[in-house]
């Protein structure tokens, strides 16, 4: 896709690896890595400009059960819809049996949903992630996780409303 | 009791209300000689919460709404209820001191009975009392917006109310329009002058994340454990200019809030969990309904009246208590071992003329006020009508605003923004430079002219509306509609976003979707150039003279609100 701009991040000591697609939000420094040049980059689905697409390319279907284990917060209201922090916390014994493998993120109506995977070992202890995503109008966000025992799990969506400010209080 | 009405009309340095003075007034209004404000023993804790004084040291006029809607869940609901819906629910008889105090029924008639409300220095009587009675068992709580509203606390960035906080003993403190003074002077003065705790469990630094303040804090009181969570105004930097607080985020964070409660619970050992809450009153609800363990939610922010009785949520206590002093709430509470046994909760409106001022707190007020006494009382205009703010959609005071904005900087339709602090004059009174203030003091004071399109219009009534009548509270801001000038259009609270407003016109016509038109505004979220509003407002009413409401632009409203009780009068909306 033109302008998309990709990135690999290797966190220090937890092994995980993030593939986000970061469009244009300045985060980006001279030296990082570009995700079209690490293998194994799942090119497809972070192309896809609709959710249903976007959803089947990464996960294989688009009806994913809810479920209270995947835990998803992002404010209601954004403060900054160019940078909106959301953080994913999925409850997994993150043992070697049973643990959480990869983790996606949507913005439902962004020009390309799917905004990030996230890939887990065991031996991230913590399927836990903090991330800033970028989002143009009020849509909402969700979260699918998979299980190493191939179970998919989702968060409830979760509305983030962009919106012009004043007159409060 | 008595009344100090020598010392308080030396405080006021004008006799607002003489007609209240006439022997045997008082008792009359009380019916006999009973004292409000005993109230008898219980329990071995007493909380005292006040909130969203606006930095008003002195006593001021202030009306209840007659339009505060509510809807989806909190349709008819406890605080969306005006007039006499609001006198029903608790119970309280019109044209009563309480009935004067909770509703805007027969306002102007009542306020040269009963009184102007609140000031620090009756405040500080009352707490000053209950300390005496109650000794070291007594928490004071401020819910914030203490810093903002008033003359003296802008042109002294917010020492004055500082030093009056101090003075009274607050114990814990949350903000709002605290931080609209910067998030390097809010620092400074919690740091070094601030004798109370400054609490935020939902303030968050951008770059790491991490708490900028303290979340919570621990209270030994008759050898229980007493938890105070702060929250701050989860949309702060939505509300007011993000550039001002430029390294914290803000938010509701109801999962930390879940976490923190917890902790105080099982880490800290606490018998009770009260969160000093700056949400409003729908956000508290909502809340309260989603995190477990809260025994009690003081809340602020709307303004409203939700006593004389607590709203209940499960478990959770929950109120709201008032602006600009009018309300001092006080629970006593009977605390157990890791539970709340009992309570009793007292909702007492501070009626200036019945509570002698605290003498060391009225010297303090003189003192702050002494070296811009010239520039607070010069005159501008005198008003024929009842001058106020609080509303869903405008106020008198608001309309004349608008058309100060309009007049002065030659344009056909204005905005100003639907705060809800800036107390009222009564028909007669003299508005002053202070008064002026009172409606606009704030750091981003700056008049702005922009060209808008019909549809930008639009799409900032729009996107105003949905702030306040959205059925989710956890997507409302607080505060009011904007305020228009020369606006003209029909509403309908229930629809969604984009679909509220229809028949839009200016000056009567039909709004053109693509036509530009000029528009005044003030308070803008960027950084903008321009003369400061009370200027322009204050050379308009110089100029007038004198100055009467005749006409409010106001909306007309769907049928379906014609039974809304958040509405006192339906017919000035075309009901």
């Amino acid at each position: 896709m033109k302008n998309m701009k990709r990135r690999e991040f290797l966190g220090t000591g937890l092994t995980a690896t993030t593939m986000a697609a970061v469009a244009g939000t300045g985060l980006l420094r001279s030296g990082m890595a570009f995700a079209g040049n690490v293998a194994g980059w799942p090119a497809k689905p972070f192309e896809e400009k609709k959710l249903a697409a976007a959803m089947t390319d990464s996960i294989g279907k688009t009806e994913i059960p809810v479920s209270s284990k995947v835990r998803l917060s992002a404010p209601s209201i954004a403060e900054n819809g160019a940078a909106v922090p959301v953080t994913i916390e999925i409850d997994s014994p993150m043992n070697a049996d049973d643990y959480v493998k990869t983790v996606w993120l949507f913005v439902d109506h962004n020009p390309t949903p799917l905004a990030s995977q996230f890939n887990f070992t065991p031996g991230c202890g913590h399927a836990f992630i903090q991330q800033r995503i970028k989002m143009a109008k009020t849509d909402n966000v969700r979260v699918v996780a998979r299980t190493s025992k191939g179970e998919l799990m989702a968060s409830a969506p979760r509305k983030v409303k962009v919106t012009i400010g004043g007159c409060g209080g | 009791m008595r009344i100090g009405r020598r010392d308080f009309l030396q405080l006021l340095g004008i006799a607002g209300a003489a007609s209240f003075f006439t022997p045997g007034a008082v008792q009359a209004a009380w019916g006999g000689e009973s004292d409000p404000y005993e109230i008898p023993d219980y329990g071995n804790v007493t909380l005292l919460h006040m909130t969203d004084s606006h930095a008003q040291l002195l006593p001021v006029w202030w009306r209840e709404p007659d339009t505060n809607i509510g809807v989806g869940p909190v349709l008819n609901q406890t605080p969306h209820l005006c007039g006499k819906w609001m006198l029903d629910y608790y119970g309280v008889t019109r044209g009563t001191a309480d009935g004067y105090a909770y509703s805007c029924l027969d306002y102007d008639t009542l306020a040269h009975h009963y009184g102007k409300i609140g000031g620090y220095a009756h405040i500080a009587s009352l707490v000053k009392r209950y300390r005496q009675q109650l000794g070291k068992r007594v928490l004071l709580l401020d819910g914030g917006d203490t810093w903002q509203g008033s003359a003296t606390s802008l042109w002294t960035q917010a020492s004055d109310m500082v030093g009056a906080q101090n003075l009274l003993g607050v114990d814990d403190f949350v903000g709002h329009w605290e931080f609209t003074y910067g998030q390097d002077r809010v620092q400074h003065l919690v740091k070094n002058e601030l004798k109370a705790t400054f609490l935020a469990q939902n303030i968050f630094n951008t770059t790491w994340q991490e708490a900028v303040f303290k979340s919570y804090r621990i209270h030994e009181v008759s050898g229980r454990r007493i938890a105070v969570i702060g929250q701050a105004f989860p949309f702060t930097p939505i509300a007011n200019p993000a550039y001002l607080i430029p390294d914290w985020e803000f938010g509701i964070h109801t999962q930390h809030m879940q976490k923190v409660v917890r902790e105080c619970r099982e880490k800290e050992h606490a018998d009770l969990v009260v969160v000093l809450s700056h949400n409003g009153a729908d956000v508290d609800k909502k809340m309260a309904a989603l995190v477990k363990g809260i025994d009690i939610i003081l809340g602020g922010h709307t303004h409203d009246i939700m006593g004389p009785k607590p709203f209940m949520v499960n478990q959770t206590l929950i109120i709201n208590t008032s602006t600009n002093g009018k309300v001092l709430a006080r629970f006593d509470l009977d605390v157990g071992k890791g539970r709340l046994k009992g309570w009793r909760f007292h909702y007492l409106p501070v009626f200036s003329n019945l509570i002698h001022p605290d003498a060391e707190m009225a010297a303090y007020i003189e003192k702050v006020r002494a070296p811009y006494r010239e520039r607070l009382e010069k005159p501008l205009a005198t008003t024929g009508s009842l001058l106020y703010r609080r509303d869903n959609f405008n106020g008198t005071f608001d309309q004349l605003l608008c058309n100060a904005l309009r007049e002065e900087m030659d344009c056909e339709a204005a905005f100003s923004p639907g705060f809800r602090w800036g107390y009222c004059k009564l028909p007669g009174e003299t508005i002053t430079m202070e008064d002026v203030m009172g409606q606009t003091a704030i750091t981003y004071p700056q008049v702005t002219i922009n060209e808008y399109t019909g549809a930008e219009i639009k799409n900032i009534m729009e996107q105003v509306a949905d702030n306040i009548f959205n059925p989710d509270p956890y997507y409302q801001q607080g505060g009011d509609m904007i305020r228009v000038g020369n606006i003209q259009y029909a509403f309908n609270p229930d629809e969604k976003i984009q679909h509220r407003i229809t028949n839009m016109r200016i000056g009567g016509k039909m709004v053109s979707a693509t036509r530009k038109y000029k528009v005044a505004g003030w308070a803008s979220m960027h950084k903008s150039e321009g003369k400061p509003v009370w200027e322009i407002f204050a050379r308009w009413l110089e100029n007038k003279k004198h100055v009467e409401v005749e006409k409010m632009d106001l909306p007309t409203l769907n049928g379906d609100m014609r039974s809304n009780r958040g509405i006192a009068d339906p017919h000035p909306y075309g009901l």
